[in-house]
């Protein structure tokens, strides 16, 4: 299984060390034409002050998973069933209120777009200091020194000023440090990103990439990163985990399956992204088709219909049987570990320069 | 000069700064200030967004040319200035040696069919009322022309040229990914032959696994008909994959423009420096890429009052007093190829390597990294 | 924000100028004779040309228009009923009497009727419309929601005499509504208004209910409601601080729409209960081609409607900062 392991340091899963663990994890949504599996037997593993990147397209359940484990989702509307834990807490089953004291405390999110999520009636300062309040108990006085801290800490001029200033009233860039800063008010030990910095032009990207990684290391949050831009991951996790149709179908570390990768998805990914030094004759190699419905996902491997490299895996196999995701580094394919060397030696690699 | 980079072939000698071929659309001094209304009592005419601000650009027969730039740089605007879907407030728009700047309605017919656009949205750029035939087919109804073997026929050869299927004639937009949408886009607009096509973020709404089947369509587009286009987009990578010339902006200003090798790689200005040292970059061998690392501060400043002189000194780590009194030329500096024109009174090394120092302007994350290294 | 609302000011004020220009052309320049009316049936030309006279209608339109504009911001003292303080409406054709004066008596049926019917609708339907939106998906949620549907396709003139058929003429629990007002009796102005307020404001609330739940539901589906859910604030709080405060704007919106054209007269409800509001007023005035008490009660219906649209808008102010500082 581990023939192209380059180094230690996958995830090591299963163990009790695991801060945030996450198993088997199905989120079902009903709707007026079905039911939607928009995630579909989920594992992973993340340690404290490790940043775990999720990379896949539009409907790959990756936001999905990190809303339902922050348990966001309505009960009404959605099913969910599998285990999460963090830090020794089962969440699916935890009551309401015990998430409550969870979410914005010890588990915190930045979402996509900060003009929609934060909100226009209220001031930034406010905003900031009311989870605060909550967790920490505070008065308004010290929530408003935390905020101004916080404020200050992820670089807004003038927070004092900028404190009882509406987010209309910040450019797009200082509305997303505003948005951190209020995830980072309580000092959680998990922090959730979910494309941070989409929405964000890209030298503000690139200042707020930083800004991130470098207030992890003086917060020592786990982070989960969740984007589209495999760029974008390959600067900031340390593990990477590869989600098509509502599963995992690449794990490892980033160095690994960025580097080597194994899975057909990923090879159609990374080849069909220009990069800033690669050849210009060089064509791009598009995935064929689109990402499927999660009405109904296609049978067998969910990538099947869009593979280049079925026809090297014998028989019915790809549209039977789905493919497990072993532990640590993997890949949810049938094609052999030995078809996977070769291909990507002889295939991919070529394409990549 | 020493350069022993060779560049494509692909497109003939389109790559060199300056066109050797034909001009097919040359602009000059294109502005574009949209009026902001306020006052009391009386409501007049207080300021103005300067969206598009002096843009001298030219794209030769068949060239692919680039433009880049953050949000509120103006590419969009040039783009529909170009196809003249706004007014433009001053400056010139030859198209094909024909002064097109204000040119009415029917003097502008033959030049419309000949100037595309694509737009980035396929969603919403598209009827949801009308079929896929009677999108394609409109241009071609609007501006009567019959092709040889009718109208339908041609419909059907461009669902073909854009990898669709020609019976899918009849049926409506939501039947179709976002993919397919956005080549529905692409044959629209290659209706009428035309001879420039406007492409504004073409595939930035799409899938990372399905923009490189719009690029590679486009690229093919550009390849068999000799089209020129305006590739509008904010994604460096792939305007560098598709463009053969690359025009860099900054608050309705080119700061720069030159060929594609000069722009990436021997880039002058510390707006483009910038630019490209932000983009994050897939580490394929896990390896350090040895670029500079270039951090500004803050966002980009509001086009309604733009810095005075060089509208980037606000957030240049070069800016001198200079910079705020006069405004730099968009000129050939010495050292550059032919065509490869900067605007910057203090330019930058011709390179994008590690400097062996960071550049952090950003004060919040200066005091991040200081902290961390003590 | 001043200015904001003496901009608005302005404009209603043009609007209303406007709106009298067009009416008086439509109700003065009608080719039916109000006089014909007045005349009788041993009509002579003669006695015709007096009333005209007597009415001001020989002039031109124009002189007319411009003698009843004056009226309006200085008064008129060529009436034969006596002088005509401003803002002179002229006298009615019918009752004689000043039209201010009658507007003014009028007034208060028609504001007890709009502002006790709007505190229950508001109540009834805002809190049924919330608790539906709370409950979403379940047993209460559908029951609220059919209810209001069949509550909102209900017609005053179907529901008012309904009740009154039964509850004041079958089961005797209830007085036969009248006006009382309040100054004299309270508790009479209260007994004798509470049929007409139950009435009027069960189709109000009715829609009220509709429309804050739909309301409320689009908000709490809105990011930074999920945000502050994300932020671990109690879903109480989320509900009432974040998602309510959005939902204000679509309420308050119809709200200020529906309080001025109540407070201009709310024609069927008054004329089903019997009632001496405005809106009978207008019905009593169109039956008897009374022009001048006509013109008088449009105007000051249309005056409440701009005047309640500029309150609106100045609310919104309040509710989203994003219009304050803009």
């Amino acid at each position: 299984m581990t023939t192209l392991t380059k180094e230690s340091g996958a995830p090591t899963s299963a163990d009790a060390g695991a801060f945030l663990s996450v198993r088997d994890l199905r989120v079902q949504f009903r709707t007026e034409d079905g039911i939607v599996k928009a995630v579909d037997g989920l594992s992973f593993d993340l340690e404290r002050g490790r940043t775990l990147g999720i990379v896949g397209e539009s409907g790959s359940g990756k936001s999905v998973t990190n809303l339902t484990i922050l348990g966001l989702h309505n009960p009404q509307f959605a099913t969910i069933d599998g285990e999460i834990v963090l830090d020794g807490q089962e969440l699916i089953t935890a009551r309401e209120r015990e998430l409550e004291k969870l979410r914005g405390n010890k588990m915190a999110m930045i979402f996509q777009d900060p003009l929609t999520a934060l909100s226009p009636y209220y001031t930034v300062g406010r905003q900031l200091s009311e989870p605060f309040m909550k967790h920490k108990g505070a008065s308004k006085k010290e929530a408003r020194d935390r905020a101004i801290e916080m404020l200050t800490k992820v670089g807004i001029p003038q927070p004092k000023v900028r404190f009882d200033d509406y987010p209309h009233q910040f450019s797009g860039g200082m509305r997303q440090r505003a948005m951190i800063a209020m995830a980072l008010m309580c000092d959680p030990d998990l922090l959730i990103a979910d494309e941070p910095t989409t929405a964000l032009d890209v030298t503000v990207q690139a200042q707020i990439l930083d800004l991130l990684k470098d207030l992890q290391q003086e917060f020592g949050s786990a982070i989960v990163f969740i984007t589209h831009d495999l760029g974008v991951i390959s600067k900031m996790a340390d593990d990477l985990l590869v989600m098509y149709a509502g599963r995992a179908v690449e794990r490892g570390s980033v160095k690994e399956v960025l580097g080597a990768p194994r899975h057909p998805y990923t090879w159609g990914l990374l080849s069909s992204m220009p990069r800033l030094n690669s050849d210009i004759h060089q064509a791009l190699t598009p995935i064929p088709g689109s990402p499927p419905s999660l009405l109904n996902p296609p049978s067998g491997c969910p990538f099947h219909p869009r593979c280049a490299f079925r026809s090297e895996v014998p028989g019915t196999l790809c549209t039977d049987s789905r493919p497990p995701l072993g532990e640590g580094r993997a890949a949810a394919c049938h094609l052999t570990a030995e078809q996977k060397q070769s291909i990507f030696i002889d295939k991919i690699q070529p394409r990549l320069r | 000069m020493s350069d022993n980079l060779t560049l494509p072939a692909q497109q003939g000698s389109a790559d060199a700064g300056s066109p050797s071929t034909e001009t097919l659309l040359k602009v000059e001094g294109l502005t574009k200030h949209f009026p902001i209304y306020g006052g009391f009592p009386i409501r007049r005419k207080v300021g103005a967004v300067q969206a598009v601000d002096g843009v001298d650009l030219s794209v030769g027969v068949g060239e692919s040319v680039g433009l880049v730039g953050e949000s509120g740089c103006g590419k969009s605007t040039t783009g529909r200035l170009i196809t003249r879907l706004l007014e433009p407030t001053a400056g010139r728009i030859t198209y094909a040696g024909q002064d097109i700047t204000h040119a009415s309605r029917r003097e502008l017919a033959p030049v419309r069919s000949e100037i595309q656009m694509i737009f980035q949205d396929p969603y919403s750029s598209l009827n949801p009322r009308q079929t896929v035939g009677t999108i394609i087919k409109s241009p071609m109804e609007v501006n009567g022309i019959d092709p040889a073997g009718g109208r339908e026929k041609r419909v059907r050869e461009l669902l073909e040229l854009v990898g669709l299927n020609p019976e899918h004639y009849n049926r409506f937009p939501h039947e179709f990914s976002g993919g397919q949408r956005q080549r529905i886009g692409v044959a629209r607009a290659l209706a009428l032959n035309p001879k420039l096509i406007i492409a504004d973020e073409p595939v930035s709404a799409l899938d990372v696994s399905i923009q490189a089947q719009v690029v590679n369509l486009l690229q093919k587009v550009q390849d068999e008909l000799g089209i020129a286009f305006v590739f509008i987009a904010h994604d460096l990578a792939i305007v560098r994959h598709f463009s053969q010339r690359i025009a860099v902006m900054y608050l309705g200003k080119v700061v720069e423009v030159g060929d594609r090798d000069s722009i990436y790689n021997r880039p002058r200005h510390p707006y483009t420096h910038a630019l490209l040292s932000a983009v994050p970059e897939v580490e394929i061998d896990g390896e350090d890429d040895g670029r500079e690392r270039i951090r500004l501060s803050g966002d980009v400043p509001s086009p309604i009052q733009p810095p005075s002189g060089c509208r980037f000194r606000t957030r240049c780590w070069k800016a001198q007093d200079k910079c705020a009194t006069e405004e730099p030329p968009l000129v050939q500096l010495s050292g550059n190829r032919g065509g490869h024109l900067t605007a910057c009174h203090f330019p930058e090394d011709p390179t994008t390597e590690d400097r062996g120092e960071d550049i952090v302007l950003d004060p919040a994350l200066a005091a991040l990294e200081d902290d961390a290294t003590q | 924000m001043l200015r904001f609302i003496f901009r608005r000011t302005l404009g209603a004020v043009v609007i209303l100028v406007l709106l009298t220009v067009v009416a008086f052309l439509l109700f003065f320049g009608m080719p039916r004779d109000p006089a014909l009316l007045m005349c009788g049936k041993t009509c002579t030309p003669d006695a015709l040309a007096n009333i005209h006279k007597t009415l001001g209608i020989d002039k031109s339109i124009p002189e007319q228009f411009w003698i009843f504009l004056q009226g309006l911001f200085v008064g008129r003292d060529d009436f034969a009923q006596g002088p005509c303080p401003a803002p002179c409406f002229g006298y009615s054709y019918h009752t004689n009497e000043n039209v201010w004066t009658t507007l003014i008596d009028r007034l208060p049926t028609t504001v007890s009727l709009a502002i006790g019917s709007a505190v229950l609708f508001l109540l009834v339907g805002l809190g049924s419309g919330l608790l539906a939106a709370w409950k979403r998906g379940t047993v209460v949620d559908k029951t609220f929601t059919a209810g209001a549907m069949v509550l909102s396709s209900m017609q005053i003139y179907f529901l008012g005499p309904l009740v009154l058929a039964l509850l004041v003429f079958q089961m005797h629990l209830f007085d036969q509504p009248t006006y009382t007002p309040f100054t004299d009796n309270p508790a009479d102005w209260f007994t004798g208004l509470i049929i007409p307020w139950a009435v009027l404001s069960t189709i109000f609330a009715a829609q009220y209910t509709r429309m804050a739940r739909s309301s409320m539901i689009e908000q709490l589906q809105e990011e930074h409601v999920r945000t502050a859910r994300a932020k671990g604030m109690s879903r109480g709080y989320v509900f009432f601080r974040y998602a309510w405060r959005g939902s204000l704007i679509p309420i308050v919106t119809i709200f200020g729409i529906d309080i001025g054209s109540l407070l201009g007269g709310a024609i069927i409800t008054e004329f089903t209960f019997g009632l001496p509001g405005l809106g009978r007023l207008a019905v009593e005035a169109v039956n008897f081609s009374d022009l001048p008490l006509l013109l008088g009660v449009m105007l000051f219906s249309a005056a409440m409607i701009l005047l309640f649209n500029i309150i609106v808008d100045a609310c919104y102010a309040f509710i989203d900062p994003r219009v304050r500082l803009s």
